[in-house]
């Protein structure tokens, strides 16, 4: 096969990568061993929450936060307008999802157990769940819908405390289920709740526990394909801003942001294989010639002028370890840097720090990944996303924005260069 | 090699039969594969392609079986191919189903709707009554009652004359650069014409077609779970086309009957014949093969402009050969034709799936946001590689449905 441009990597920097190329006049082709990360992802976009204190003002925190961490992704931005710029083309290219939010500053939003968290960007449908400066919420949940519970959810928000030291007031309120309890999977409760009627039914139960609550919160449910319209009309119904708040996966707004950046991708021309996985290259002196990728009963190259690596990192397979504790990264064999010095890749507790976080491919201003010599390892490849040595994205809040920074700077070069 | 190393070392095929059952163990419980299967989303009687696959299949052991709902899964596929860790959902499926129709027996229906060869055998001489009896109301409605086959499902209209006989009297120009071409059941007994586009279209690149007589793949077997026959009639076909002298690209114009020699054939039946092993290899779907064929610089572009609008619906079936679309590839060379992608994973009916009078409504569901699409983009035409798609979404939005190749053949033609 043949083609301008070869992503291999369907996450969010596989996808912004590809899109940005694809409005850029190349003919690009998606490659993906699977759906991915985004179906497993919050649906926010997170810049830098942790810095590793709590980071109100991400503009002001990201030069600091780079100079005392050496060797992360974020050292690639040239300034912190570069990924101002980005996450504005990032707006523009999710529409229909009405994000909101810049690096102004983070909002502050429930997690499942009743925590907050920083987050950068929301979409419309979270935007009501910024607690930054307190208020009254309603937690609404739905007996029988599994891993979500409003009650623990609404007595640990109470016990938060906003930021700024407003005071949150949650309470619990839970619905019966208007339909079978065969209904009660994530992605059907979605689909059925773009049937007004069981909108109505579910609203007419909720209204007379709302009080005086500013919002209502929901576990993230608000359909698929018409969340705008089923976000609206609920609000419209109960009187009150309506916000999802995370659930455990499959993760509807991870799911929408995935649906509308494939969708971007092919009006921009893009073409998407999902199931084939990248399984060697070939170089050509200092150019990558071709990528194999297996098909349904053969492994063919396919040949492109660039190529770029949005695998992840050790959690989706980007970055492989072996039974002796080698890590790798199977389809280039890049060398892999981050945690090489550290004897132990894990932490002895859960929640402690693990060196084999840090593990990726380090990378140059325009985002190729380097080799063993610390040159470029080809002119003509490029990395971005999870896949980059030296971030803590889960730890630091960070996982969206490097994405999107990494892939906004490998695009730009990369289109620099076919100029 | 044991399975580990060959795991290890990154599988560079997929053809391992023995991986299937293992695979499973790779199930993080992720569940991208069941917000991503639309059976699950239409039907509570599906619980999905984890709970059924993965998460079951450790409860089966020689005739226990978990539970049955594993038989509406209409095998399509797409579970597999969203999978991040590689675990082969589908066809973990495949195979329960299978076991489960040991245990059950298979209905009369559904062996009868598994042989669409014989039912092009039989229908022939009795042509005109059977294709009057398949449209006729009343006969549908006792056929729903007896048979249990639908009386809204699309049933194909049998031709006159097979494929197979027109090809027996077409003689190929005698050209150096020679394919095979794998027509399946559908162009031999329903669609005939269509074969023969597909032998003007690679003629015209000059390219010698032969047609060696051949039988039924066995998809719709082993997609009613009849693995035995479906066995039989694989191996079969496979020795049937791997007996034209000289190793030459073997060219499908079915994307269904492709994959199943492509993939299928080796990986759910798990047949280790080497006559399939090599037809898998050289098999191509006939875009697939325009497509490498334009990149070497081979495709004639003497194309007649083509002032109309075509919205295209890549199969399940298709889109699991993981080729991209090279029918959009290629008929994007034609001038004037204005093309929409209609970005769906399936139409619902998955071959003999919709048709099914207990299916039948979960199928228009699983369609009613490809329907939709259709119906918003109005195009003057709906193009889809697989026939029995093409026959339900002609059947459910009234639009004119055909295959892309029939299309670049206009184009080449100028009719």
């Amino acid at each position: 096969m043949i083609t301008d441009a070869l992503v291999i990597g369907a996450g969010t920097a596989g996808l912004a990568t590809a899109t940005r190329l694809a409005q850029g006049g190349l003919r690009v082709l998606v490659a993906a061993a699977g759906e991915g990360s985004l179906p497993l992802a919050g649906g926010t976009i997170d810049v830098l929450g942790y810095g590793p204190g709590p980071v109100e003002t991400p503009l002001s925190a990201l030069p600091v936060f780079v100079e005392a961490n050496l060797g992360h992704p974020y050292e690639l931005l040239t300034s912190p307008e570069e990924l101002a710029e980005c996450l504005e083309w990032f707006r523009r290219l999710t529409g229909p999802l009405g994000y909101i939010g810049d690096l102004s500053r983070n909002h502050w939003v429930p997690t499942l157990l009743g925590g907050l968290r920083p987050a950068g960007l929301l979409p419309l449908t979270m935007a009501a769940g910024d607690l930054s400066r307190g208020g009254e919420v309603v937690i609404a949940g739905i007996r029988g819908f599994r891993d979500f519970h409003s009650p623990l959810m609404a007595s640990n928000l109470s016990q938060a405390t906003a930021p700024a030291g407003a005071a949150i007031e949650a309470r619990a309120v839970e619905l019966a289920w208007p339909g079978p309890a065969s209904d009660l999977a994530p992605f059907r409760v979605a689909q059925r709740l773009e049937d007004p009627e069981i909108r109505r039914q579910l609203a007419a139960q909720l209204r007379p526990h709302l009080g005086r609550a500013d919002a209502v919160g929901m576990p993230p449910i608000l359909g698929r394909a018409r969340t705008a319209e089923v976000h609206a009309d609920l609000q419209q119904r109960l009187e009150r801003r309506v916000f999802e708040t995370p659930g455990l996966p499959p993760s509807l707004p991870g799911l929408r942001l995935f649906d509308r950046l494939r969708q971007a991708l092919r009006e921009a021309g893009g073409r998407l294989v999902l199931g084939s996985k990248a399984v060697a290259a070939m170089r050509d002196g200092r150019a990558i010639r071709s990528v194999t990728i297996t098909q349904a009963s053969r492994a063919v190259p396919v040949n492109a002028r660039v190529f770029v690596l949005a695998t992840g990192g050790f959690g989706t397979g980007g970055i492989v370890r072996d039974q002796h504790g080698g890590l790798s990264e199977p389809i280039f064999d890049l060398p892999v840097a981050g945690p090489a010095d550290r004897p132990q890749p894990f932490g002895t507790e859960y929640f402690s720090d693990h060196p084999l976080e840090l593990a990726g491919v380090s990378a140059d201003a325009r985002g190729r990944p380097l080799g063993v010599d610390g040159i470029p390892f080809a002119d003509n490849l490029y990395a971005a996303g999870a896949i980059l040595a030296g971030a803590r994205p889960w730890r630091e809040k960070s996982g969206e924005g490097i994405s999107l920074a990494t892939a906004y700077r490998a695009a730009a070069s990369i289109l620099r260069g076919e100029s | 090699m044991t399975l580990i190393e060959k795991w290890a070392a990154g599988r560079l095929t997929e053809s391992e039969a023995e991986w299937v059952r293992p695979s499973l163990d790779g199930c993080i419980k992720c569940t991208v594969c069941e917000s991503a299967c639309p059976f699950a989303a239409a039907t509570p009687l599906f619980p999905g392609p984890k709970t059924v696959g993965p998460q079951e299949e450790r409860f089966r052991y020689g005739p226990l079986t978990a539970d049955r709902s594993v038989d509406y899964c209409s095998g399509c596929g797409i579970c597999s191919r969203v999978c991040p860790q590689d675990v082969r959902i589908a066809e973990i499926n495949s195979r329960a189903r299978a076991r489960l129709k040991e245990q059950q027996g298979i209905r009369l229906r559904d062996q009868l709707l598994a042989r669409p060869d014989v039912m092009g055998r039989l229908g022939r001489p009795a042509r005109p009554l059977f294709n009057w009896i398949m449209a006729a109301a009343p006969f549908r409605a006792a056929m729903e009652w007896t048979l249990g086959i639908h009386r809204r499902a699309a049933i194909p209209r049998v031709a006159p004359r097979t494929f197979q006989q027109w090809s027996r009297r077409h003689s190929p120009p005698p050209f150096p650069d020679r394919v095979v071409y794998f027509h399946g059941c559908s162009t031999n007994y329903f669609e005939p014409r269509l074969g023969r586009l597909a032998v003007a279209v690679l003629e015209h690149q000059g390219i010698a077609v032969d047609v060696p007589p051949q039988g039924c793949c066995g998809l719709p077997l082993q997609s009613n779970g009849n693995f035995p026959a479906a066995r039989a009639y694989a191996t079969r076909l496979a020795r049937q086309l791997h007996a034209v002298p000289d190793s030459q690209p073997v060219i499908a114009s079915s994307t269904s009957c492709g994959l199943m020699l492509k993939r299928e054939a080796r990986e759910i039946l798990g047949i280790e014949d080497p006559a399939l092993a090599d037809v898998s290899r050289r098999t191509w779907d006939i875009f697939e093969y325009l497509r490498e064929l334009h990149e070497r610089g081979g495709l004639r572009t003497d194309f007649h402009p083509l002032e109309l609008t075509a919205a295209y619906h890549a199969p399940c079936q298709q889109q699991n050969q993981l080729i991209g679309k090279p029918a959009l590839d290629v008929l994007a060379l034609v001038p004037g034709l204005r093309l929409i992608e209609l970005d769906r994973d399936c139409c619902g009916v998955a071959g003999t799936y919709g048709v099914k009078r207990e299916k039948y409504d979960i199928s228009m569901a699983v369609g009613d946001r490809l329907f939709s699409d259709i119906r918003d983009a109005a195009p003057d035409l709906v193009l889809c590689d697989s026939e029995t798609c093409r026959w339900h979404i002609a059947k459910a939005t009234g639009f004119t449905v055909i295959h892309p190749l029939e299309l670049l053949h206009r184009a080449y033609h100028g009719y």
